[in-house]
Order: structure tokens, then C-alpha cells, then sequence
């Protein structure tokens, strides 16, 4: 089942870039050997999240598409960024609907607000397993207003929802302003990055990370491609 | 009005134990349609506790009647008396009221005793049949997961570190080490045949549940660290909810799953159908 | 007969001259705060159950709020707690944890303060011819330590993961595993077991008091066999509670240990908690079943012995006749508190213990209704033939005996294991209990107040707003409990934070009516806070003997002096039961009173 992904970095900053020109980076990610099928996700037990779906949805552990291509991957500068502003004033959305995560990875800059909304019937209560940032759970009942939270730290986050087990989803909690989350045709773009040395990280929920190093110098477009090893079980 | 507030408590006492008798009579909420008695048996067992629970019903409804009437009675008749009236003694005394007692709560207690007996003894004195359908039930927060054994008939081992919900591995299975797990069919629904005898195993994740159907007339708690089990043969198709009904945090009131009873062939059809979304 | 022959045909009793002979207390504190006084104590105990008792209540009426209006804000409460409460909308942890709060301040801090610790303070001495306690100094501890116990609790509302949810009965591995078992599972369950923990320690001071001055610092001529029936169910109550708190201790303090120093007394081994594989093994959750409960069922007699002992000499006042039998309604007392320590397993008919076990623990369980019939007849047959009067207290007394009967013929159904296969963890186990507690021996609270007033404060108590009072809780409380155990026979599942089931769904209508009835019956409350504040300060003077009662207490002024009997023994002569006859003030004799009666 593919999904399209929210891939843009919201974050637009003026940076030197402009001065001394802002170079690319960009490429896909792919995957190699047969990834492990994804599940039917049973909602029987939440009729109310059930009927929303007229085909019951799958798992998202892993979102393939055409030419072995892989999304939902978070791709972004883990190392050489220049120094970055503060987190953007606007805040970014988790969306709790038809008892699913929306989207199923979340990136964000540390410090940026997060707005949680349960667009459900259901109550759900939306538990960030976080080891590096402050765990915290909460119960959203239907009807209320959304929850305003924040990360401090850089972290990969993954969401639950203890009421719905089959929920799942990922906080990626970012230092710098230069992310993207690869949609199911496995691309993604990195631009304005002033000239310089810079260490690309890909990252996917299952498969691990994986760096590459690339020097940007001037205004063109370098590309860096991924490929993860998938896992049949 | 001499004695008025007497006479009032008395008036007051029977019309509460009238009004309370009503919906237990009728079985539904005064003046409407809510069904308030338990719903049809749909097991091979559950008439005997149905019996057992009618004939208490009568006995205890009697006793209450009976007491709260005398009370009001007595009330009535002696409360605020005039000043030179004599006192009088119950006939026989305390003696009676023991005699009483034991007479008539000793019948009851060696009647719904004995007979409570045979009602427990068939849900967990008899063994399940060595044919019965075995399902694995697994209860942890907030859900029932539920494992059928696939074509092998064999359940795969199961490996609490490997539980990964996200990635709807419920049970912990372990597909690419353990061999049996491949064909394990795992469903959020509990489906069975009808006129099927069905050994439920279960076991708990993270702390206690409990497992009730209040059509089949079974409840059986889940206690992490202990194998238990239930079997129960459902006689009539349909869809039932199965509830948690041991408090088990904070979801506890959205914790259930759904029996669904069905003919041997649509199951047979149904499971075909999960083992190909497994 | 002259009285000394009166006297020495008396059976012989153990009078002591050697009484505490403190001097009267100085200075506000000791005086109001520290008093070693078991008056002030007494009172002390009363008013934190007042306290607890309005508490509780409220947080009912949150929950049955919540229940049937559930996205309906409830006024103010966002700012007890932001999360448990956002926008002022019980999240189901929130509810669980109102549950578990209203379960422990009810149970512990009023049901077992008010009429035990409470009333048993302040009159069993008094009864017995005492000038104070045994141990006055630890009677003061002990309501101390119960003030400690509750401000513990109390803590647990304001800490950041909120108070517990897992129940007044607090299953392990739930409770014991900590905050990965969700919201309400982190420090303020840590508090709870502390409270209690704290709490088993003053009761424990408490009973120990009670019965060596029972036994001890009886005056001359109060044999056992002229106690009142009263200072025979405290009595009775505090032999129950020195064995049931001994027990309770320790298993809070191993759930203490599970959550904090990391050992398994409750936590088996392979746990995955919130997605966390838990770091304990070798645990069994049904040992702190079986701890609890051991405590557990005692605990609900200690609940109620000393209302029906409240209630049986209300009565007999009221009756001005004595009972069918004193001896019996004793033995029936000492035989209900014995056969309290054998039921304990009716709590885990279906835990997974093995089901043999649940069929030898439901006959005890069968068997106790035996003396509680007993008693219930006596009363009624004591009923028959008597000039009985209506007032306040005496309307609470047979309120309690209406209630008692209901109570108990539920206990019926749940006795039976195979009809507990299905009420079990219903709302016909709620209705029960509910009806046993929460009404009779709340009931017993009432009449107690109502009798005992005057005495304790020199003033009288409005009769009018008394009646008023009893008139809108007897039937508000019918309304509020008889319908949980028609819910209960439909299947309603109990604690439940919100009701989503298909099944649960028609139910709603009924449990609608519940919260109105709750909400009535909570206001008229009210009625009786304002009548005790009222007649505290502006009541009308009391003579020392309104109710030409019996007994030790109203041979005395109202309040009495510091050290009760002036520094005197008082002596003796007769049962508290002397109604009925030609005495010299009417148609009673004090037990105090040396006068040859006629019978």
C-alpha cells in the first residue's frame, strides 16, 4: 500500500546562501532484496476507526514504490550545517484519523512546536517513546483541543498509542532546518546549502541510518543516492 | 397525627421495596424497552448458572421482600405509641429468630451450595475435549489478539523481546528462526465454529485483564506469569463483544474484541482469508 | 434487698484505682491540637473523616458526571489538573484515578475513622467507666499518624503524573510496575501505598488501645456481660483490625519495594510493558490478591460491626425495651468477626487460583450469613411490642437495618462461584457493596451523630432538618445503588471510564438516572453539614440526657469534663438494658444508678 508522504521541510531561513551562492543536494533511496509484506491491520476492536477505512489499511513500516524506491525515509545534514536559527514560529501537525498517525513519520526542528489533533471519535493517547527528550503520555479524548508539545533534543522518536496497539508513528527531531522525507518515488532534495563539507544521513524506522559525506561547492546540484538492505521478516 | 413520621417510613419502605422488585420482575427499566436481565446462553453451560441464578433470584427476592416488609410493619404498628401502653415480646424470643436463622438460611445455603457445585464443576472440573479447537488468546493493553495454529496445527515459540506492535508482530513471533510461526494466523477477531468445542489459552503481556462474554457465560481472569485456560462450545452464529473487566489502566474501558460465532464453513472460509493477510 | 447485696450477687468485675490521673491540659495546643484527651481525639477523628467524607463524594460526583455528560466541561477542574482534565474533559485516566482516590479516602479514611475510631474513642471509655484511654500518648499518635496517612494521600492529587489508577485495590503488576503502565501509574501510586502503609500504623496503635483498656480499665461492677453492645462491636473491631493491618502493612510495603527497589514480589518475569520488557521475574500478581484480601474482607466488617453496634443501642433507646437477646446479638458479633478471616478468597472466585479453592472459601462465605440473619431478626423481633420513638438517630437506625437486608441479599448471589462466573467485576458487585458501606454503615455514622451530639457539644441538633435529612438520603441512596444491580444482571461491566460498548450503549438512560439521584442525594448532604455547623455554635442547650438513655455517657454533663467522672469510679449496678421498668426517672434505670427496681 503506498501513501504519499508529506516530503517538504517547511522551514525557509535566510542564510548565507544567497550570498555565496546555495548548492543542492539531492538523490534517492532505494531499497535492495524483498522487503517483509505489510500487514492488514485488524481495527475490529475500534468500530468507530473501522468503518473509515473501506479497505482496512496496512502497516507502514516500510513504504515501497516503483523501481525498488523507499519513502518515508528522513534524509538530512547531520554534519556542516551552518549555525541554524531558532525552530520556526509555525508549528508542524500530528493528526490522529481513522485511528492512524498522520502523517506516519513527523519531522521537526528541536524547539518547534508540535500540535497534536485527534480527528476521532475515539479517545487516543498519544505516547512518545522518547529516551533522549522527556517521555511523556497523554490522553486526548474526542472533542478537545490539541496538545502543544515540544522536543528540546535531537532524536528519532518512535509514537504509540496504547489505546489502539497497531498505532504506530515517528517524531524525527532535528537540529538543523535542512530535512526532507523521501515520498514513495524514494526522492528527496536538500537545497540551499552554501558551499562546504557536509554529512548526509538517511534514516528508516526499520532498516537503520546510513551516512555519506559530500562537499558542496557553488550553486550546483550533487547528488547522493541510499540504498538500504531490506529484511524479509 | 400520632405516629405520623412511623406510618410515613413504613409507607415509604414498601413502596421502595415494591418499586426496587419491578425491574427484576419485568427484566427492563420502568416504562421502557432496556433490557436489564442477562442476554440469551449461547453455550453448552450457561444453564445451570442460569438456574442457579434464578432460583437465588427468587429466594434472595423473598428474603428481601419479606424483611423490608416486616420492618415496615412493625414500624407502623409500634412507632410513637401511646405513653401507657404495655411492652410486649415477640412470641418464643430470641430462641425463634435463631431457630430461624439456621432453619431457613442453613436450607438455602446446603440447596444453592450443593447445587452451585455442579454449575462450577462444568466450567472448570471437565477437562475440554482432546479434539477442541485450540486458540491462543493473548490480552495486553489495550487490546485481545487472538492466534489460530495454521495448517502445521503447531503454535510457534513465543519471544516476549520480539513483541512489535507497530509492525503487528502481537505475540512476539520469531518467522525467521522459528519455523512453526510462519503459518501462525494472528486476528484481532475471535472466530469459531459453531457446535465447536474451543480450548482458549491464554496468557497475559504486560498485567492482569480478564476475559468476558456474557453471552457464552464465562469470565476467566489473565494473570501475567500464569498459563490459563477456558473452553466453551457456542451454540448459536452471530458476533458477541468480549470485554476486559480487570481494571488494567487507562484503556481499559475501550479493551475488547469481538466472538464471532460462525458455520464451519464460512469459517473455513474466514480463516483461508487471515492467513492471507498474515 | 438492700444494694450492697445488690452488689455482691453481682458478678465480679476487675475495677481498677489505678486510673491515669493527668492533670488538666494547658495552653491551646494541648488543649485542641495535641490533646491526649480521647474526647478530643475522637472528635479530631470525626472531623477528618468529615472531611475525607465531603471529598469523596465530590470526586463521585465528577465521575457520574463524566459518565453519562462525557463532553460536557466540568467547571474549575482544568485548573485541578491540566492534563487529566484539558478543557475541563475527564481523560479516562483522569476518572481511574477519581475512582481510586474515592475508594481509599472512603474506605480507610471514613469508614474506618468514623464509626470505629471516631465514636469508639470518644465513648467507649466513657462507657466502660474509664477516665481515658490505656495508652492515651499513643492515641495521639494515632490520629496523628491517621492525619499523616491522609495528607500523604492527598499529596498524590499534585504530583506531575497525578494520582493512582489502579483502584482502591491496587492489583500488582499493575501497580507495581511503574510509569510505564501508563498515566497514573508514577509517583502517586508510590504515595498511595505509602499512605496505607502509614495508615496500617496508626490503626494498629488504635486497636492495641482499644482492647487493653476494654480488657483493662473496666470500673467496678462494668462486667464484660454489662458492657453496651456498642463498646462490644469496637471491641470486636479492634481484635479484627490488630490481624487484618498486620497483613496489610507489609504488602504495602513489598509493593513499595517492587516499585522502587527493583525486586519481584508481584512481577513475574517477561513482562512487555508499553513496548519495554520489564527487568523483574519470579513475581506472582495473586500474592498481593491474597494479601489484600486477607486484609480486604476484615476490613469491610471492621466497617460495619461498629454501626451495628451504634445502631443496636440507638435502637434499644429508641425502643425503650432491651433486645431478644444480648448475648446472642454478641456471639453473633464475635461470630461474623471470626468468620471474617476464612472468605477472603470470594474476591478471586475466577483470579486463576485453583477453582477448588473457590468452592471451599464460598461456604464460609454462605455459612456468615447465619449471625447476620440472627441479628437482623433480633432487631426486627426486638421491633414488635415496643413503644418505639421516631427521631432522627432512631430513623437512621432502621434505615440501616432496610439497608443492611439489601446489602446482604446481594452478597447472596455473589457468594455462589458459578453465578459469579457472571456478575463478577459487574456493577452488581458495585450496588453490593455499595449498599453495605456506602449507605448502612454510613447510616450507623448518622445515627450516631444524631444520638451522640448533644453530648459531645452541649447542644441539640435540629430534630426538623434531621428528619429532612434522612428522608431525601434514604430513598436518594435507594435510587443511587438499586440500579447498579439491575445494570450489574445486564452485564454492565465496573470501572469503566467511558461507556463505548455496543451493549453499554442502551444502558445509559439508567445510569443517567444514577447521576441525577447522586447529585440530588449529595446536596441534601448539605443539609446535615449545615445542621452539625449550625447546632455546634447556635444550637439549642442540651440537657445531659435527652434521649433518657442508659448507659455510662449520660450519667454525666454534656460535654463532659476532661477526666469524665471528676476523678471519681463510677460504680456499676446493672445492664445497659434496663427499659421498660418502673424506675425512679422513668421507664429506665442508669446502669450507674444503686436503685432497687421493681420489675
Amino acid at each position: 500500500m503506498r501513501r504519499s508522504v508529506l516530503a517538504v521541510p517547511l522551514a525557509v531561513m535566510v542564510s548565507p546562501a544567497w550570498l555565496f551562492g546555495a548548492g543542492t543536494v539531492s538523490g534517492k533511496v532505494t531499497y535492495t532484496g524483498t522487503p517483509a509484506k505489510q500487514k492488514t491491520i485488524d481495527m475490529s476492536k475500534e468500530p468507530s476507526c473501522a468503518k473509515q477505512h473501506a479497505t482496512p489499511i496496512t502497516t507502514e513500516t516500510v513504504v515501497s514504490g516503483a523501481n525498488n524506491a523507499l519513502g518515508n525515509v528522513v534524509v538530512y545534514v547531520s554534519a556542516g550545517a551552518p549555525d541554524e536559527s531558532s525552530a520556526p514560529a509555525q508549528a508542524v501537525t500530528f493528526t490522529q484519523k481513522g485511528c492512524q498517525y498522520i502523517p506516519h513519520v513527523l519531522a521537526m526542528r528541536t524547539g518547534q512546536e508540535l500540535k497534536v489533533v485527534n480527528d476521532d471519535q475515539t479517545s487516543h493517547n498519544i505516547h512518545p517513546l522518547a529516551k533522549v527528550n522527556h517521555e511523556w503520555n497523554k490522553s486526548q479524548p474526542p472533542g478537545t483541543p490539541p496538545l502543544s508539545e515540544k522536543f528540546d533534543k535531537e532524536e528519532f522518536v518512535p509514537v504509540k498509542c496504547n489505546v489502539h496497539p497497531w498505532m504506530r508513528g515517528y517524531f524525527a527531531v532535528l537540529k538543523t532546518s535542512h530535512y526532507a522525507i523521501t515520498a514513495d518515488n524514494g526522492s528527496f532534495s536538500l537545497p540551499n546549502l552554501p558551499p562546504g563539507k557536509y554529512t548526509i544521513t538517511a534514516w528508516q524506522e526499520d532498516y537503520g541510518t546510513q551516512t555519506q559525506d559530500v562537499t558542496v561547492s557553488g550553486s550546483e546540484t550533487e547528488t547522493v543516492d541510499f540504498s538500504f538492505k531490506a529484511k524479509l521478516y | 397525627m400520632r405516629g405520623l413520621m412511623g406510618k410515613l417510613f413504613a409507607v415509604i419502605l414498601v413502596v421502595i421495596a415494591l418499586a426496587s422488585a419491578i425491574p427484576i420482575v419485568t427484566h427492563t427499566w420502568y416504562g421502557s424497552a432496556i433490557r436489564l436481565s442477562p442476554p440469551p446462553d449461547i453455550s453448552t453451560h450457561g444453564h445451570a448458572i442460569d438456574e442457579q441464578l434464578s432460583e437465588t433470584m427468587i429466594e434472595a427476592g423473598l428474603s428481601f421482600l419479606a424483611a423490608q416488609l416486616v420492618l415496615a410493619l412493625f414500624v407502623w404498628k409500634f412507632a410513637d405509641r401511646k405513653g401507657d401502653t404495655q411492652i410486649r415480646t415477640f412470641p418464643g424470643g430470641a430462641k425463634v429468630m435463631v431457630i430461624a436463622a439456621l432453619v431457613l438460611v442453613g436450607s438455602e445455603i446446603l440447596a444453592l451450595g450443593v447445587l452451585s457445585q455442579k454449575a462450577w464443576a462444568n466450567v472448570y472440573f471437565k477437562p475440554a475435549a482432546p479434539d477442541a479447537l485450540q486458540i491462543q488468546a493473548q490480552a495486553g493493553q489495550f487490546a485481545f489478539y487472538f492466534r489460530y495454529p495454521g495448517s502445521d496445527g503447531k503454535f510457534g515459540a513465543l519471544h516476549p523481546d520480539k513483541i512489535d506492535e507497530g509492525n503487528s508482530n502481537f505475540f512476539g513471533l520469531d518467522p525467521a528462526n522459528d519455523v512453526e510461526s510462519r503459518d501462525d494466523i494472528v486476528t484481532g477477531e475471535l472466530a469459531v465454529p459453531v457446535n465447536r468445542e474451543v480450548l482458549l489459552l491464554m496468557h497475559a503481556k504486560d498485567v492482569g485483564h480478564s476475559f468476558y462474554v456474557r453471552e457464552l457465560r464465562i469470565q476467566q481472569d489473565f494473570v501475567p506469569g500464569l498459563d490459563l485456560s477456558v473452553h466453551f462450545t457456542a451454540t448459536t452464529t452471530g458476533k458477541y463483544e468480549i470485554v476486559c473487566t480487570q481494571l488494567c489502566g487507562l484503556g481499559h474501558y475501550n479493551m475488547k474484541a469481538y466472538l464471532n460465532v460462525m458455520s464451519q464453513e464460512d469459517f473455513d472460509h474466514w480463516m483461508k482469508q487471515k492467513a492471507s493477510e498474515q | 434487698m438492700s444494694e450492697v447485696v445488690a452488689l455482691a450477687a453481682a458478678e465480679h468485675s476487675i475495677g481498677h484505682d489505678v486510673a491515669q490521673h493527668h492533670a488538666p491540659p494547658q495552653g491551646f495546643i494541648r488543649k485542641h491540637i495535641f490533646s491526649l484527651d480521647h474526647k478530643v481525639i475522637g472528635k479530631q477523628y470525626y472531623a477528618l473523616a468529615l472531611v475525607a467524607v465531603f471529598i469523596g463524594m465530590a470526586l463521585s460526583w465528577v465521575m457520574r458526571i463524566h459518565l453519562v455528560w462525557p463532553n460536557a466541561p466540568i467547571p474549575g477542574l482544568r485548573f485541578l489538573s491540566k492534563t487529566g482534565a484539558p478543557g475541563g474533559i475527564v481523560t479516562p485516566e483522569y476518572y481511574l484515578s477519581l475512582m481510586t482516590m474515592h475508594g481509599t479516602l472512603m474506605v480507610f479514611f471514613v469508614l474506618t475513622n468514623a464509626p470505629f475510631a471516631a465514636f469508639g474513642n470518644y465513648f467507649l471509655p466513657i462507657q466502660i467507666g474509664a477516665e481515658d484511654m490505656a495508652f492515651p500518648r499513643f492515641n495521639m499518635m494515632s490520629f496523628w499518624t491517621t492525619f499523616l496517612a491522609f495528607c500523604i494521600l492527598t499529596a498524590a492529587f499534585f504530583v506531575p503524573d497525578g494520582p493512582p489508577i489502579s483502584g482502591w485495590t491496587s492489583y500488582a503488576p499493575l501497580s507495581a510496575v511503574g510509569s510505564d503502565a501508563g498515566p497514573g501509574e508514577g509517583f502517586g501510586q508510590t504515595l498511595w501505598a505509602l499512605s496505607i502503609f502509614v495508615f496500617c500504623i496508626a490503626s494498629l496503635l488504635g486497636s492495641l488501645n482499644f482492647i487493653a483498656t476494654t480488657l483493662d480499665l473496666r470500673t467496678k461492677g462494668m462486667t464484660l456481660s454489662r458492657m453496651p453492645i456498642c463498646t462490644w462491636a469496637w471491641f470486636i473491631t479492634s481484635c479484627i483490625a490488630l490481624l487484618a493491618f498486620a497483613v496489610l502493612m507489609p504488602a504495602c510495603l513489598l509493593l513499595i519495594l517492587d516499585r522502587v527497589a527493583g525486586t519481584s514480589f508481584f512481577i513475574p518475569a517477561g513482562l512487555v510493558v508499553s513496548d519495554r520488557l520489564q527487568p523483574h521475574s519470579g513475581g506472582s500478581p495473586l500474592l498481593w490478591q491474597h494479601l489484600f484480601w486477607f486484609f480486604g474482607h476484615p476490613e469491610v466488617y471492621i466497617a460495619i460491626l461498629p454501626a451495628m453496634g451504634i445502631v443496636s443501642h440507638v435502637l434499644v433507646n429508641s425502643m425503650r425495651r432491651p433486645l431478644l437477646s444480648y448475648r446472642v446479638v454478641i456471639y453473633c458479633m464475635m461470630a461474623i468477626g471470626f468468620l471474617s478471616y476464612m472468605v477472603w478468597g470470594h474476591h478471586m472466585f475466577i483470579s486463576g487460583m485453583n477453582p477448588f479453592s473457590s468452592l471451599l472459601f464460598s461456604f464460609p462465605t454462605l455459612l456468615i450469613t447465619i449471625p447476620a440473619t440472627i441479628m437482623t431478626l433480633i432487631w426486627l423481633g426486638s421491633l414488635y411490642g415496643s413503644k418505639l420513638r421516631i427521631t432522627a438517630a432512631s430513623l437512621f437506625a432502621l434505615g440501616f437495618i432496610s439497608m443492611f437486608v439489601s446489602g446482604g441479599v446481594s452478597g447472596f448471589f455473589l457468594a455462589q462461584p458459578s453465578i459469579d462466573i457472571y456478575l463478577h467485576a459487574t456493577t452488581f458487585v458495585v450496588g453490593h457493596f455499595h449498599m453495605v458501606m456506602g449507605v448502612a454503615a454510613i447510616f450507623g455514622i448518622f445515627a450516631g451523630t444524631y444520638f451522640w451530639f448533644p453530648k459531645m457539644t452541649g447542644r441539640m441538633m435540629s430534630e426538623k432538618l434531621g428528619k429532612l435529612h434522612f428522608w431525601l438520603t434514604f430513598v436518594g441512596t435507594y435510587c443511587i445503588f438499586m440500579p447498579f444491580h439491575y445494570l450489574g444482571l445486564a452485564g454492565n461491566v465496573r470501572r469503566y471510564a467511558v461507556l463505548v460498548d455496543d451493549y453499554l450503549i442502551p444502558l445509559i438512560p439508567v445510569h443517567r438516572f444514577i447521576t441525577i439521584a447522586a447529585l440530588f442525594t449529595g446536596a441534601a448532604q448539605f443539609i446535615f453539614l449545615y445542621n452539625l455547623i449550625q447546632s455546634r455554635f447556635w444550637g439549642e442547650a442540651a440537657p445531659a440526657n435527652p434521649w433518657e438513655c442508659t448507659s455510662l455517657e449520660w450519667s454525666m454533663p454534656s460535654p463532659p469534663p476532661f477526666d469524665n467522672f471528676g476523678g471519681k469510679h463510677p460504680v456499676v449496678y446493672r445492664d445497659p438494658y434496663q427499659y421498660g421498668v418502673n424506675g425512679s426517672k422513668g421507664d429506665f434505670v442508669m446502669q450507674d444508678s444503686p436503685e432497687v427496681v421493681k420489675a
